[in-house]
This record gives C-alpha cells, structure tokens and sequence, in this order.
C-alpha cells in the first residue's frame, strides 16, 4: 500500500472531524469531532514516519495523544460544570464566558 | 493481505467518523468513535507503529472513552434545536468539509514528494518498538516530553477545580443533592462564584 492513501484517508477523517464541528450544537460531540481531528493528524504522523523510515512522527504521535488527553479532561470538566451551573449545553449559547 | 486489512480499517475509520457526526444520540457518538479509534489502530499496525496502536487501544479506547461516557450518561442526550444562528448551516457545513478535502487532496496528489508514492523503505526489526520509542523520548525529544508531563498536571489540577462541589453557600446545588435537570423547578438562588 502506497503511503499516498494512508494521506488520503487521513484527509478524509479531518474534513469530517471539520464538518462535524461547523454543524453539530452539543458540546459533547464538538469535542468528539475534535477527537476526530487530532487522530486524522496522528495517522498522518505515523505515515510520514513510515515514508521516512525513522521514529521521529511515532514519538509526536505519542505527545499528540496526551495533549488530546488534556484537552478532553478540560473540555469534559467545562461541560460537567455548565451542567451544574444549569446552564443549556447548546455552544450557541455559550458566548458569553460571563456567568 | 496488506490491502485487505488497510480497506478493512479504513473502512472502519470513516464509517466509525461519519456516525460521531451523524448520531443523534451522543452515547452513540461515543461508542462510534471507540469504533474509529480501534480501526486505526489496526492501520497503526500496518505503520508499523506498534507501541503507538498499544497505546492507542489502551489509552484513547480505553481510559479517554470511559471518561466520554460517564459524562455522556451524567449529563444526558443534549436535544439540538432546530434553531439555526446561521441560515443554511447544515447545508454549508458539508459543503465546507468536502472543499477542505478536495484542496487536501489536491495537495497530496499533486506533492513532489518521491516517498510517499512507495511503502516506505524496509526498516529494522525494532521499528516503533516500546525500547526504540522510550528511548528517542528521552534521549532527544526529552523537552518535549516534559512539557507534555506538565501539561498533563495542570490539566489534571484544572479539572478538579472545574468539576468540583461548590462547598459554601450550598443553595440549589449543595452537596449530595442531585442536579435537577434544567427548566424544572425555581430557579434555585445559586451564588455566582468565581471559579
């Protein structure tokens, strides 16, 4: 298989990744199309490291997964709290940072 | 073999993509994408990026997920209205994905980059083995290494001030009482505190 369609599969994900954000409301699903995103990168990654030959991308693919870590304990903390706070979880409404 | 398992993963990968974003329901967003997450790391495998896939399964499908889903049944099936701030949203949003495609592929295929259109040259035996990945971790990429630990930190120490009970003035939402689902009840006198 010829790297060219890891590529293209990897640009596949992320348009959906990019589609699901623009037209989904629910917070929680916005995070799950960022989750998307960061893997359609992470594939990617480790298909430029096979092309190469060398372990460089597999090491950022690593570092990638824990920032997305971070991202959706953060993300998920945000939506746990507006959820408390009653707050519609509805990103439409979410303009304000202001409680 | 090696194309059988590629189209097999891949298609587990887009139609585990296409379901996060078409499910309505958010519990099954989630559960869709534990589907994406497994199918690509089988093509990790095929990258040969066996630490990576380990890590993938264990890690993202495994630990991240859990977390997806208990606040997925915590908070509920968030109801989306119909109720769009951009008119022709539904419509654009597609649309703007399959442009994005359309330049990335564009890109891809008309690169000049000699490697990719090969299965990459023959590696080692250790090739994205746990001894080979650990090492270049601490070795060279040692920095970056530890600024994701520390990233790590603070966003474990955010999310416990973010997701903590509210100890003082416990009006509405005091401590053991359930949260009320919204719009019912008065709206409960809850003191602003900045978080």
């Amino acid at each position: 298989m010829d790297i060219t369609w890891y590529l293209v599969l990897s640009a596949l994900i992320f348009a959906t990744g990019v589609a699901g954000v623009l037209l989904r409301r629910s917070p929680l699903v916005i995070l799950l199309c960022l989750e998307l995103m960061l893997n359609a990168g992470n594939l990617a990654l480790l298909a430029f490291s096979r092309s190469l030959g060398n372990e460089d991308g597999q090491v950022f693919a690593l570092i990638v997964m824990v920032i997305a870590a971070c991202e959706v304990v953060i993300g998920l903390g945000l939506i746990v709290a507006a959820y408390r706070r009653r707050i519609p979880l509805n990103v439409d409404e979410f303009r304000k940072l202001r409680g | 073999m090696k194309e059988v398992v590629f189209f097999a993963g891949a298609i587990g990968a887009l139609g585990g993509a296409i379901a996060v974003i078409s499910l309505r329901n958010a519990f099954y967003s989630v559960l869709a994408l534990i589907v994406h997450l497994i199918s690509l790391a089988g093509l990790f495998l095929l990258l040969q990026g066996e630490f990576i896939a380990a890590a993938q399964i264990v890690v993202y499908a495994g630990a991240v997920m859990v977390l997806y889903v208990f606040v997925a049944a915590y908070v509920g099936n968030v109801d989306e209205p119909l109720w769009e701030p951009i008119p022709g949203q539904r419509f654009l949003a597609p649309l703007l994905g399959v442009a994005l495609f359309t330049e990335l592929g564009i890109a891809i295929i008309g690169s000049g980059l000699k490697s990719i259109e090969t299965e990459g040259p023959t590696v080692g035996l250790g090739f994205g083995s746990p001894e080979s990945i650990g090492r270049l971790m601490l070795e060279r990429f040692l920095i970056a290494f530890e600024a994701a630990s520390l990233l790590l930190l603070v966003a474990a120490v955010g999310a416990v001030v973010l997701a903590a009970r509210r100890r003082e003035g416990a009006g509405g939402a005091g401590p053991g009482s359930p949260p009320k689902v919204p719009g019912t009840g008065p709206p409960a006198p809850s003191p602003r505190s900045s978080v």
